[in-house]
């Protein structure tokens, strides 16, 4: 499925967040968030690459390149969940358990209904609180079976 | 950082001292007192990128292990590069690139040209200690000039430099990172879909069997094999300085007799030269740019020989197809008059006729497949092979070419000036034209007939003639990189030539994609200078006094751009989609 913006306003949102190879990652995740599917496609890839003035193999040779660019269609929402040390120590994996279970999916795969993808983060300093996950930018901690359910159903019914 | 190389510096490698200018590389200054560095991703062409870790060497500076190929000599010490760290560490290096490496060199396209291969065997590697963590990936057959098996690549990223920062055509570059870092297309889309215009010059810069040409030579054995068809060959002007690297003659040699006996030994019924084709391009292109300077027609009309130049408008200048020549390239000027007024002059129905070309070239491949190239009314090319593959076939036939007795071409269509031959070198296209060109329109020759303003490796060499009052202004340019610099200026208005002859490959065509392997620009040079000891000793220095060119058109075209020329000589461009 393509990036439902128009390339009018594609080149929109690359002019509101500075048109230049500097401002390059800045632009293209603002860009992947506000895609319904959580990534650049390469239409998108291919009019910033032309106003920025890179080559469209440079392009994918970034959005590649950093593991926070996606250029395969995911989720509606992201649930991100910690997996670095601090977490791991708190039980993280058993979290990833309780997602996999409620969702059907592994960690990098995305339900057939398009609603969520799971995919691991690095510490985001919530260490007190761990294990944590992310969603929508709102890291979430404490976390319980019930609790984890109960984020997914909100969103589910959002 | 900044080095002055008018600064002279002294260092030892190996105990033996070196001066050599500030900021050098510690593998050319080991080159040049004799020390060879291995290496697999260096490339004296390109850009460094140490990416391969194979040319380690020591000093007393640092005490580590450093790239020789872009570390200075301003910051080093004493160099040592036969340590026994040093020789554990190269070999260390290359177990590892092995391990996840195919090791079917039996089958392997590249075998005995591989640089990997050859590592292997200089650094006596037997047993791997490590295992093997090679997959194999389906080889990307999408095109019909270049087969990419990307399962033995193995990152050195020379392909990525003649494809981005040679050519500027940013077909292919790198993607991901780490253990998932590889090279292909943006969005993994085919290739010949892409900005790619089928040059291989990555192919010629890849050290192992990652990149090859499209294998065509198996079809040509049937063909040559088949007692129903009547095969004839015809030789582009740079293959006979080249082929000889591949037979241990020196480099740039003039195998032009040698190779026609061994063509014939092959079993190709006639064995013809481009050549001839060349000297029936300038009669067509001398004449349509008289034509286009005297009818206001569209200027600077630019040469339109090189299929991957064509290609390269095609798809990334569309707007400016109009200044492209119509002419056809001398290989399809070629099919199209060996399928019509040769076939009839000899009796022999064109479809039981093959036309084999032998090209420097892979874009060639995709060229004679062009729909439009059938004006003969079946395709006028049927084979290209690269100078590599005749190479091939020659030895599967058991033949070495140092050995074979000097042969001349066949008749009529073998007998070229050496203007034709010039073909194949950046400039050459130019001095051909000029050459007829300035006969044909003050009616006197030319004092010199050496147009050397023209000749050489420069980027960008410029050039003008009176023509009977008028200055005629003239550029030439090889290398698609130099060439955007031209059109650029063409399209801003800033430039008044009249006529520009662009080649795609660096250096035209003895520098082309299907040259035998581990070519040089020093290689190039030699060959350059190959082709012009031909023209000297050619009987006819320009086209327009091959008698051949004569009858031909006496017999059978009548005149140039006349009505049966542009029928099969000429031909148009289509705008190409690139994802």
């Amino acid at each position: 499925m393509l990036n439902h913006f128009s390339d009018e306003q594609i080149l929109a949102i690359v002019e509101e967040n500075g048109a230049c190879k500097e401002n390059l990652l800045y632009i293209l995740l603002k860009l992947q968030d506000l895609s319904p599917q959580n990534y650049i496609d390469e239409r998108t890839a291919n009019l910033v690459a032309e106003r920025v003035g890179l080559s469209r193999v440079q392009m994918y040779d970034i959005l590649t390149f950093y593991a926070m660019l996606k250029t395969k269609p995911r989720g509606k929402y992201i649930i991100e969940v910690c997996n670095s040390s601090p977490c791991y120590a708190s039980k993280a994996d058993r979290v990833t358990a309780i997602l996999e279970k409620e969702l059907g999916i592994k960690v990098g795969e995305t339900t057939p209904d398009g609603m969520f993808t799971v995919s691991y983060m690095p510490c985001n300093g919530y260490c007190e609180i761990g294990p944590v996950i992310r969603v929508q930018g709102r890291t979430h901690g404490n976390l319980t079976e019930e609790k984890i359910k109960e984020i997914i159903d909100g969103l589910r019914n959002a | 950082m900044h080095f002055d190389p008018n600064k002279m510096i002294t260092i030892k490698i190996d105990g033996i001292p070196v001066t050599v200018p500030s900021g050098t590389k510690i593998i050319d200054a080991a080159a040049k007192i004799g020390i060879k560095i291995p290496s697999l991703c260096h490339h004296p062409d390109l850009n460094v990128r140490a990416f391969c870790r194979v040319c380690l060497v020591e000093d007393t500076w640092s005490r580590r292990l450093k790239t020789a190929c872009n570390n200075v000599v301003d910051e080093c010490g004493d160099v040592f590069t036969n340590t026994p760290r040093v020789r554990e560490a190269r070999k260390t290096v290359l177990e590892l690139i092995l391990a996840n490496h195919p090791q079917d060199c039996l089958s392997c396209p590249k075998s005995g040209k591989c640089e990997l291969q050859t590592l292997a065997q200089e650094y006596n590697l037997r047993e791997n200690p490590f295992d093997s963590v090679f997959t194999r990936v389906p080889k990307q057959l999408d095109n019909p000039a270049i087969v990419r098996d990307m399962s033995k690549c193995v990152r050195c990223g020379r392909c990525v430099e003649a494809c981005q920062n040679v050519q500027g055509t940013n077909a292919i570059g790198y993607h991901h990172r780490s253990v998932d870092f590889n090279i292909g297309t943006a969005f993994n889309n085919p290739l010949n879909s892409t900005a790619c215009v089928l040059c291989g010059q990555c192919v010629a810069a890849c050290p192992v069997g990652a990149l090859n040409e499209k294998d065509d030579t198996e079809k040509v054995w049937d063909a040559i094999h088949d007692p129903n068809k009547h095969v004839v060959v015809q030789v582009a002007p740079a293959v006979r300085v080249a082929i000889g690297d591949d037979f241990g003659l020196p480099k740039g040699s003039v195998a032009t007799g040698s190779m026609v006996a061994a063509m014939r030994k092959l079993g190709f019924d006639k064995v013809f030269d481009t050549n001839f084709a060349a000297d029936l391009t300038i009669m067509e292109e001398g004449t349509e740019l008289l034509h286009r300077i005297q009818n206001g027609g569209t200027l600077p009309m630019i040469t339109s020989c090189s299929p991957g130049w064509v290609n390269y408008v095609e798809k990334t200048y569309p707007d400016m197809m109009p200044n492209l020549s119509t002419c056809k390239s001398p290989q399809q000027m070629f099919g199209a008059i060996a399928k019509t007024y040769y076939a009839e002059k000899n009796n022999i129905p064109k479809e039981n006729m093959v036309v084999v070309s032998i090209m420097p070239c892979v874009a060639k491949k995709y060229e004679c497949a062009r729909p439009e190239m059938n004006d003969s009314g079946v395709q006028d090319v049927d084979y290209v092979l690269t100078t590599r593959e005749l190479a091939k076939m020659i030895r599967t036939r058991g033949l070495d070419l140092a050995k074979m007795p000097e042969e001349e071409f066949d008749n009529p269509l073998g007998l070229a000036s050496g203007a034709g031959a010039i073909f194949g070198t950046s400039g050459g296209v130019m001095e051909a034209a000029l050459r007829s060109v300035y006969e044909m329109v003050t009616g006197k020759q030319a004092g010199d007939l050496d147009f050397v303003g023209v000749r050489g490796h420069e980027a960008i060499k410029e050039a003008s003639l009176d023509l009977n009052g008028t200055t005629v202004k003239v550029a030439v340019t090889s290398g698609l990189k130099n060439a955007k610099v031209l059109l650029d200026k063409i399209r801003a208005g800033e430039a008044d030539y009249h006529f520009i002859e662009v080649m795609c490959c660096p250096g035209g065509c003895v520098g082309g994609g299907g040259q035998p392997f581990r070519t040089t620009a020093a290689i190039k040079e030699k060959r350059m200078d190959g082709l012009y000891k031909v023209d000297m000793k050619s009987t006819y220095r320009q086209s327009h006094k091959n008698p051949e060119i004569h009858k031909l058109y006496e017999d059978f075209l009548g005149e140039p751009n006349g009505h049966k020329s542009h029928e099969l000589l000429h031909t148009h461009y289509t705008q190409r989609e690139v994802k």
